[in-house]
């Protein structure tokens, strides 16, 4: 199968700025707000919701010629709920002090609206390859809005990154003044809606109508 | 009796689905536009989430967990791992017998949820309750309680946040933050108003 090039980039780049998952297609919402506190988790998060909307598309374009249209929706969870699983089980091997943090998202991703949305929108529709990659930059798009929450959360809410302190906050000794809405979670909330209206003002086009 | 009372209060107040774990938030958003059909979408989320969470418990508790099929002879046997996509099977399976079910017996009420009904297997706030129904490790009971609880709480926020964007249609927003923004500012405000609840104690 002939990769274009072209096509290929913008399969992988449109979802990050212009398509966003979260900002303009309003899909996995759920798990953006609830892990985000801290930058870890939304790390460990975005990497894990990449990987499974990649292979589950993949794995779907595959099968998309054998699968009947009225059964498909229950296929598609099928899929991703076994991907799901192996990922959930690898974490909870390998990271498990983050997996405990994340207790139920990470099962959730299974009903993450994007996972479904991009089965259903592309990989029904394309070749296993360009839907891998698809995933691929579906993911990056909703990493991209996680992770520039979780540095605004982690950073003004505790003064740190990643559990370095970068400011320094007073009950240590240091000068910043922790803001301690931004650890709650309606500030996640707050932010996205803020980074919305920056988006939307770089580019007109997203606008909506007023009703 | 009241432990029962207090669980109900709290998967409704204190833990609501909405607006304390933001689940569903996908629906939350995008069907919350005119209270009539959030109200319609709410119903159909209590009476799924009242199926569901006590079915999966009984699945649980009789196949998956560690030890539970003891009565069929293999006390040793952990099939937990297996829980999310056998919980996911149930619920897609469910909202489909119920789908059909509502077309024979219930078509009025079948025409007025329309699309909602599919849609509800991919609401986070089903699975999300069943999960943490298993997390909390309830029995039977308390897991009819907790199921008809949660739905009751998500159905009350949807509810609640569309009445404030029909009333938010005579107001100026800025231009870029119409529609999608202003409505992540509102839920976001909603739920530090829910906040409030954290601290009782039940």
């Amino acid at each position: 199968m002939a990769i274009d090039k072209q096509e290929l980039k913008s399969v992988i780049l449109k979802p990050i700025l212009d398509n966003n998952p979260i900002a303009l297609q309003v899909l996995g919402v759920c798990s953006a707000l609830a892990v985000t506190s801290k930058l870890e988790t939304a790390l460990v998060m975005a990497f894990a919701l990449t990987i499974v909307t990649a292979f589950s598309n993949m794995l779907i374009s595959l099968i998309r010629h054998q699968i009947p249209s009225s059964i498909r929706i229950i296929v598609q969870m099928t899929v991703i709920a076994s991907l799901v699983i192996v990922v959930d089980q690898l974490l909870k091997a390998y990271a498990f002090e983050t997996a405990k943090q994340m207790s139920v998202f990470v099962g959730l991703i299974i009903t993450n609206c994007i996972v479904m949305g991009r089965a259903e929108a592309y990989a029904m529709k394309n070749g296993p390859i360009m839907s891998f990659f698809d995933g691929i930059g579906n993911g990056l798009g909703y990493s991209a809005i996680l992770i520039t929450v979780a540095i605004i959360r982690e950073l003004l809410g505790s003064g740190s990154i990643l559990g370095f302190t970068i400011l320094n906050p007073i009950q240590n000794g240091g000068w910043y003044q922790t803001n301690g809405l931004l650890l709650l979670p309606p500030s996640a909330f707050f932010i996205i809606g803020l980074l919305i209206w920056v988006i939307r003002t770089l580019k007109p086009e997203q606008k909506e109508e007023q009703q | 009796m009241e432990h029962y009372i207090s669980i109900f209060v709290r998967s409704v107040f204190v833990e609501n689905m909405a607006l304390s774990f933001f689940l569903g938030m996908c629906t939350f958003l995008a069907v919350s536009k005119k209270i009539q059909t959030a109200f319609g979408l709410g119903v159909a989320v209590v009476v799924v989430q009242a199926i569901t969470v006590p079915v999966n418990n009984l699945l649980y508790t009789y196949l998956l967990k560690d030890g539970a099929l003891a009565w069929a002879g293999m006390p040793d046997t952990d099939l937990s791992f297996l829980g999310l996509i056998l919980y996911i099977g149930v619920i897609a399976a469910i909202v489909q017998i119920l789908e059909m079910v509502l077309d024979k017996f219930f078509p009025a009420l079948y025409q007025a949820l329309g699309i909602f009904l599919p849609l509800i297997t991919v609401n986070c706030a089903i699975l999300g309750g069943t999960l943490f129904m298993v997390e909390g490790d309830y029995n039977f009971a308390e897991s009819v309680v907790y199921g008809i609880g949660s739905g009751v709480g998500w159905a009350f926020a949807i509810v609640a946040l569309a009445g404030i964007r029909e009333k938010m249609k005579y107001s100026d927003v800025p231009e870029g933050l119409r529609g999608l923004g202003i409505t992540f500012i509102t839920v976001g405000l909603m739920a530090l108003a829910f906040m409030s609840f954290s601290g009782v104690q039940l």
